[in-house]
């Protein structure tokens, strides 16, 4: 018995593609607009207060609001919300800045049974590292971009 | 002389070998799940007052192998040896239990088969006549697993369709050459080959194992010249309820049907659970349902002739990081009420 000479099943990756169990695309992409959406009038919620309230100047207004979201973000976390959350919304609570806070806390949370140095201090960004590395890459091919277009006088 | 040898990895044992104990041990989702009433021993956490979840699963396999012992109406020094595996980084669960348990020990690596590795071993080292005794193994921890195989338990990332969780729990079976009162014996298994069909996602291991364990089971029957209406029942390890559908499917394509008789154990331990999507996976899910369940319908005589078949995903990682494919392999142990 050989199962490769028996079986004539062309291409099983595409066999099983077709096969697969789908993901609710539709009714996961309305959830994930719905609490990502919340999740943004939250941190609206919190602008206008630091705004029009505490009367912040603009640059303090978003430091102030970023803190606040991560704070939560991170709280929920620790309290073991914060993964309830996203597996009913998916990419609704992983995009918001919440979300980043919710990969360096989880790493954070894991990684405590190895001891500060080579758990929490090495393993802190396995998941949040490469937003970083390429979400600052690629803010500084932008600015030398925008630098060169500047110094051509075209922007 | 010991047993023999058929082609393609069926052995055929000489010397009839002989459950004498069995333990299990589970997690808190297990005990929620449809078999609950069959473990014999429930967690009441995930860490079970151990420091962390790898100090846990030690416990799992520890609590699962004394039980085992016990059951047997034996003493840890009346074991020979402990044979056992399970999937974390140098089988340290089995490692470690091993050296708390004191007995000569050889460790098995067979991801999710390790169950049905460490009968198939066993049972033919007391063939052959080298132990009297053997404790066989296996363990998984939902936590231990997810921090090394996946990412961090409070992540907010869910899963794909077709993925599966880890079971907590760990499972134990003491087998021995001798008939005394025991109800159940092996009299045949079959080593699987490692068979790749090209399944790159770790999301999806039913997949990935669904052809090796048609290729073990088709070659048991063949060489034991049965049909799958000869067994009461031919159970795999832990496909899902994805993988399972396709090792129907594939079956058939060969021309046998195994729709009737067939059962998964990663379907079973969760079934009826909305959270648990495709089912389970892990060392532990076959090895707690065997020794919780299987063994105990074998037993009452709910089943006279069975199949035990534990499927195991073959990669690491670095492997699966490396874009490479994901090798599957089965094993079949054929067990018997007498």
């Amino acid at each position: 018995m050989n199962i490769r000479e028996q079986l004539n099943i062309g291409n099983y990756n595409a066999y099983v593609k077709k096969e697969m169990p789908k993901s609710k695309v539709f009714s996961e992409c309305i959830r994930a607009f719905f609490v990502g959406g919340l999740i943004c009038t939250l941190g609206q919620a919190i602008r206008n207060f630091a705004q029009y309230t505490l009367e912040l100047s603009e640059n303090e207004v978003s430091a102030f609001t970023s803190i606040i979201l991560i704070f939560l973000g991170a709280l929920l976390t620790g309290l073991g919300v914060y993964d309830i959350i996203g597996n009913f919304a998916g990419a609704g609570s992983i995009i918001p800045i919440t979300g980043f806070s919710n990969s360096v806390v989880s790493s954070a949370l894991e990684f405590k049974a190895e001891g500060y140095i080579v758990g929490v201090g090495a393993k802190l960004f396995t998941v949040a590292g490469p937003v970083l590395v390429y979400g600052i890459s690629s803010s500084i091919v932008v600015g030398l971009i925008y630098y060169l277009l500047k110094l051509l006088g075209m922007a | 002389m010991g047993g023999k040898i058929l082609p393609e990895g069926t052995m055929i044992l000489e010397n009839p070998v002989y459950i004498r104990g069995k333990g299990s041990a589970v997690g808190q989702e297990e005990a929620k799940g449809p078999l609950s009433d069959y473990f014999d021993i429930k967690a009441d956490n995930a860490k079970w007052g151990e420091k962390s979840f790898e100090f846990a699963e030690k416990k799992f396999f520890m609590s699962a192998c004394k039980k085992a012992v016990e059951d047997a109406g034996l003493s840890l020094n009346d074991i020979d040896l402990l044979l056992g595996g399970d999937l974390l980084n140098q089988i340290i669960t089995a490692s470690y239990s091993a050296r708390d348990l004191g007995l000569p020990f050889l460790g098995l690596y067979g991801a999710c088969s390790g169950m049905a590795q460490a009968l198939a071993t066993g049972s033919m080292l007391i063939d052959g006549g080298f132990g009297n005794n053997i404790l066989c193994a296996a363990s998984s921890h939902y936590a231990t697993a997810e921090r090394q195989f996946r990412s961090p338990l409070e992540l907010g990332t869910p899963k794909p369709p077709t993925g599966q969780d880890t079971v907590t729990g760990a499972g134990a079976t003491v087998i021995s050459s001798e008939k005394g009162n025991n109800k159940v014996v092996i009299r045949a298994l079959t080593i699987g080959r490692c068979v790749d069909f090209g399944i790159t996602d770790a999301n999806n291991m039913g997949a990935a194992m669904a052809p090796s364990a048609v290729q073990s089971i088709l070659t048991h029957l063949q060489n034991r010249g049965k049909n799958p209406l000869d067994y009461d029942a031919v159970f795999t390890g832990d496909l899902g309820m994805f993988g399972s559908k396709l090792m129907i499917d594939l079956a058939q394509k060969c021309g046998v049907d195994l729709s009737e008789v067939h059962h998964d154990c990663g379907s079973m331990i969760y079934e009826g659970m909305k959270s648990k999507r495709c089912g389970a996976s892990g060392c532990g899910c076959c090895a707690v349902v065997l020794n919780g369940y299987i063994l105990r319908q074998l037993e009452q005589g709910n089943y006279r002739r069975i199949l035990f078949t534990a499927t195991g995903a073959m990669m690491s990682t670095t492997s699966v990081q490396q874009g490479e494919s994901i090798p599957g392999i089965a094993h079949v142990i054929e067990m018997e009420r007498v």
